[in-house]
């Protein structure tokens, strides 16, 4: 039988506010163990949240960029359970009424689109951290990342590949980026997936037995996650027997997920209003002002890109794809960089070196490289001497001219000294001068290079090819 | 309205509380009296009215988002039962 | 001047006319307590040394002609609010060696204004109680009978005030924790409406209801602390700015020309024979005084108990969850694991009625209970409050016994907890539907015990409350005398 993959992805998204969701401790990554923590975020005795205004704002941005309603009142609610990682005992978040709510985002598969529905998105805290002792007998207990305000994004399950799980899981970390809500930090858990995914014969339409699997911090995870996934809840069903309803733990390493000890109860969080809290009231004229304050997101500028500038689709759904290398771009045009010179240096050079460095950051401005774009057009360095420009700015950090300048890169237009290594190149190679003289056009590419050996690749390449026209004429004459 | 020594054994479970068999029995009744005593509230129709989940005088209480200095690691560790090298200690959790 | 007597009014006066200085007066007050305490059992804890700073730095103050309200006038807290550096038990094994790293709010204003905090005073186990035998550190007994409850859970408050322990104390008020103690010790109790008193630093019982209000021996005393400990703070979301600068405004205006309404269901059949008869007293008293009494009705009278348990015990199982013996309080000793931890720590910790009052709120919002029981509740809560919001429409107070009894013997209603529940039927609507409410003695019982009167305003209407209280104070004055007082009507 033929099976239909279901996938749906709840992302949880640490929201880029400077402090915590209910104190002022601030929401910095790192710093010792329990050094970013005051009586409310350890839920000492008599302590009351109040809530982060900014919190709000983001939460409402991702759900306006995610084309959600925003819902014109909402409230917190308590959601109860035990765990050391969560001091209060409780995680103020959102129940029945989330801040937003109906939405979509629309992903390419194979250059169609395919709209992805967001259920809701609710504001919560997030949990401190558990460390396992390295003298074996506890656990440590550090609530540094407890109150850091999160959103939990939850999207419908229409997704029906790991493929469009992980497309999906880019998109939406690409909005937020966009939005400012979140910085996304991977590396730094800021942003983390669960997969909820299960299989069905082909046209059914009632869902099977889901599974989900947590903390999913990569692309690749989520992919290689969901990939395995389907291998296993295939091979059960194959086999006639059920898929468990559980809860699973990925292993990156080991290629493979676990089930996760059955907690001993059954979830009952017995959620209620949060009293500590007043309600949340957002006016249209409030939505309205926190619509317009949206930066311009990535499908607009992918428009913008594609039809006035005559970027290829290709190139420019890669540059839309990260809001840091978009407005890269974007700073680069707008020094008078050309925009289709300015998205090959992006789509080549420049991304390489990011792949190389494992970094999505450019440690330069896009400014820089429409001055290194203007160096070239200036016919003060070649293009292949650009190449190594870039990478040396890649490397130091320093502007193109002062890279020019200090390694003595710029063109050498010098008319004595280029006739001076014209004949000398004439006079060594013979052969290929009469290979030339013997209608050999190709030889002339060969002695183009000789020169260009000469001057470690510097010589202004339109002053050579007319000096070496010049000189093979003179040579031919009898 | 009867309270089953089981309904009482799992409700202490999610309030994690440990009941001897005696305290359990005793719950069982008194939970008993008094929800029967609550079941009053049946008698009254409030099909149209909404839950009251706030007391509704204030909307939108909020903080500025800005960073206040956060206390002294001693101070948030001062009543812990058991801590180490700066953390609260608890007993090894596996998962 | 007998220093069990003094009123917040007189040591301003002793101060200024330097009849007595602040270092004098406190100790005074720990001499007090030294030779009544151990009858009447108060106190959790004392801060003598402290105290003695602070009433030489209130002394300083008035010498130069400075200080606020309360400067050099000895107080006491009930030990359910933060005190940095001194410990905060609510009563509770849990947290018997708890010390805040800060101060609750109403604590930090009275001290602000120069109250001298002579110590911490015994409460229900977190508050939940009538009797103030729900405590880790035993019962307080009731200044006028030692074998009777004081009330409670502000029962120290109460008693402490009542037995010229302290010249005022704050008590919180849940359910009738500031008004029912006040009405067995014969003092005042004013519980302000919610949002009035900031909650940073109360140790929560049930948040949507918990308030902070002043215990007192005179009614101008209970509206001088009032200015002292009310204002919108930005450490509670649910405080409120009330607009209202000084409770003391028209203290004096008399009670002439107000409605009073008095609901059919306050003197039923449930009410002492004593309690009925001061009241019937009372009505007559305010009628001579040019108010109007009217015989009215609030037919949820009956529902508000139910309501109130279930929200209040729903509130107070989650804000008690944090007591896991993890970050602060007791931890048991021998556990096996996490779970065992959990386990041990909390049903060693809490006692048996914040035992019972978590398991009723746990179950109350369990899967497939809380539409039945929690969603109703509030549900009726609405109903409550439109009830009243009807009757304010006509009335300006709502007059009525503040207990359907006088106080009560200590161990009388142990092991029936509902009968215990059914004493607070007069009080719980008042924080369902977030009100204001004072109780004031009323005169003494057949039993010679006192009556408490309480009178509910409307929504920030604390000073009709005192005013019409004030008034009825003049036309009845009521004595406190040594040892808790015989001097009634």
């Amino acid at each position: 039988m033929d099976y239909e993959v279901v996938i749906g992805l709840e992302i949880h998204v640490e929201l880029a506010t400077k402090s915590k969701i209910f104190c002022g401790c601030t929401t910095e990554f790192g710093g010792e163990v329990n050094t970013h923590c005051c009586p409310v975020c350890t839920s000492m005795p008599g302590t009351l949240p109040v809530m982060n205004e900014k919190a709000v704002e983001f939460a409402v941005k991702a759900g306006l960029a995610m084309n959600c309603e925003i819902a014109e009142f909402s409230k917190m609610d308590r959601k109860n359970y035990f765990y050391p990682d969560l001091p209060k005992a409780y995680q103020i978040s959102q129940f029945d009424l989330p801040i937003c709510k109906g939405g979509y985002v629309d992903i390419d598969i194979n250059g169609k689109m395919k709209r992805i529905g967001i259920t809701r998105i609710h504001i919560e805290e997030d949990a401190g951290k558990l460390i396992h002792d390295p003298h074996g007998k506890g656990s440590l207990v550090d609530y540094n990342r407890c109150g850091v305000p999160l959103i939990e994004i939850v999207s419908e399950p229409d997704m029906s590949s790991p493929e469009e799980a992980r497309k999906y899981f880019e998109k939406v970390r690409s909005i937020l980026q966009y939005t400012g809500v979140s910085d996304c930090r991977m590396q730094e858990g800021s942003i983390r997936a669960d997969v909820n995914l299960s299989l069905r014969p082909a046209g059914s339409t009632k869902l099977g037995t889901r599974t989900e699997m947590k903390n999913l911090n990569s692309f690749r995870s989520v992919f290689n996650a969901a990939e395995s996934e389907i291998k296993r809840q295939s091979g059960i069903l194959r086999q006639g027997g059920r898929v468990g309803q559980e809860t699973r733990r990925w292993d990156d390493d080991a290629g493979k997920s676990f089930p996760m000890r059955n907690k001993e109860e059954a979830h009952d969080y017995r959620y209620f209003p949060e009293p500590d809290l007043v309600p949340i009231i957002l006016t249209k004229e409030r939505i309205d002002a926190y619509r317009e304050s949206l930066p311009e997101l990535p499908w607009k500028r992918f428009a913008r890109y594609t039809e006035e500038m005559g970027i290829p689709g290709y190139d420019a759904g890669i540059i839309t794809a990260s809001v840091k290398t978009s407005d890269f771009f974007e700073e680069a045009v707008k020094y008078g960089a050309d925009a289709k010179t300015a998205a090959n240096w992006i789509m080549g050079d420049l991304m390489r070196l990011m792949n190389d460095a494992g970094t999505e950051d450019i440690p330069f401005g896009g400014k820089m490289l429409a001055e290194l774009a203007d160096l070239i057009g200036q016919g003060r360095i070649s293009n292949n001497i650009a190449k190594t420009v870039l990478s040396e700015m890649f490397a130091t950090g320093g502007t193109p001219s002062f890279i020019v300048k200090e390694k003595g890169l710029e063109v050498v237009s010098d008319r004595d000294e280029l006739a001076r290594i014209v004949d000398k190149v004439i006079s060594h190679n013979k052969k290929s001068v009469e290979d030339y003289m013997g209608g050999k056009e190709k030889a002339m590419g060969f002695l183009m290079g000789q020169v260009m050996r000469e001057t470690g690749g510097k010589a202004n390449p339109t002053m050579v090819k007319a000096m070496l026209a010049d000189g093979l004429k003179k040579a031919m004459e009898p | 309205m009867k309270i089953t020594e089981e309904t009482v054994e799992y409700v202490a479970g999610l309030a994690r509380l440990l009941l001897s068999a005696d305290e359990k029995k005793m719950m069982s009744d008194q939970m008993g009296d008094i929800l029967e005593y609550m079941d009053k509230l049946n008698s009254l129709d409030t099909r149209d009215i909404l839950p009251m989940e706030h007391l509704e005088r204030a909307s939108n209480v909020f903080r500025e988002d800005s960073v206040v200095k956060s206390f002294d690691r001693d101070k948030i560790l001062a009543n812990a039962p058991d801590k180490e090298e700066g953390a609260f200690k608890v007993p090894r959790i596996v998962d | 001047m007998e220093i069990a007597r003094l009123t917040i009014k007189d040591i301003s006066r002793m101060l200024r006319n330097r009849e007595a200085s602040a270092v004098e007066i406190t100790n005074g007050f720990y001499e007090r307590i030294e030779s009544t305490d151990a009858k009447i059992g108060a106190y959790i804890s004392l801060c003598r040394e402290k105290a003695l700073e602070d009433a030489a730095n209130a002394q300083k103050k008035a010498d130069a002609g400075e200080g606020g309200l309360l400067n050099g006038v000895p107080a006491a807290v009930k030990d359910n609010m933060c005190t940095e550096g001194m410990a905060t038990t609510c009563a509770s094994r849990m947290l018997e060696n708890f010390i805040p790293p800060y101060t609750a709010t109403a604590v930090e204003k009275i001290k602000a204004e120069g109250a001298v905090l002579l110590g911490k005073l015994n409460l229900d186990e977190f508050a939940m109680g009538s009797s103030t035998g729900n405590s880790y550190f035993g019962q307080t007994k009731n200044p006028w009978d030692e074998r009777r409850v004081p009330g409670g859970s502000s029962g120290g408050s109460a008693a402490a005030v009542a037995s010229g322990q302290a010249v005022f104390a704050l008590g919180s008020d849940t359910g009738g924790s500031i008004r029912q103690p006040a009405a067995f010790c014969g003092v005042v109790g004013l519980k302000p409406t919610y949002g009035t008193v900031s909650r940073h630093g109360l140790v929560a019982f049930a948040s949507s209801l918990d308030q902070i209000g002043p215990l007192t021996k005179t009614v101008e005393d209970s509206a001088i602390v009032l200015n002292a400990i009310s204002g919108r703070d930005q450490r509670d979301s649910t405080s409120m700015e009330t607009g209202i600068p000084d409770y003391t405004e028209g203290i004096d205006g008399g009670a002439r020309g107000l409605m009073i309404g008095v609901p059919s269901q306050y003197l039923s059949d449930g009410v002492s024979p004593g309690v009925r008869k001061q009241i019937g007293e009372a009505i007559k008293a305010y009628e001579k005084m040019g108010a109007v009494c009217e015989e009215t009705s609030i037919e949820l009278a009956d529902y508000a108990i139910a309501a109130y348990y279930i929200i209040s015990s729903a509130e107070a199982s989650s804000n008690l969850a944090r007591y896991d013996g993890i970050k602060y309080g007791y931890r048991s000793s021998g556990y096996a694991n996490l779970t065992d931890l959990y386990n041990k720590t909390r049903s060693e910790g809490f006692g048996s009625e914040a035992k019972r009052r978590i398991m009723l709120g746990t179950y109350v919002l369990s899967s497939g209970y809380y539409d039945a029981y929690y969603k109703k509740a509030l549900r009726v809560r609405r109903l409550i409050k439109n009830e009243f919001d009807a009757l304010f429409k006509k009335y300006d107070l709502i007059l009525g016994p503040t207990a359907p009894t006088t106080a009560f013997r200590i161990g009388e209603k142990e092991g029936n907890p509902l009968e215990m529940y059914m004493g607070d039927v007069f009080t719980v609507s008042v924080n369902i539907a977030g009100l204001p409410a004072i109780s004031i003695p009323c005169g003494l019982d057949e039993n010679n015990l006192p009556v408490g009167m309480q009178l509910i305003g409307k929504a920030f209407g604390e000073r009709t409350i005192l005013r019409a209280a004030k008034a009825f104070e003049m036309e009845f004055p009521f004595l406190i005398s040594e040892e808790g007082g015989r001097h009634g009507l």
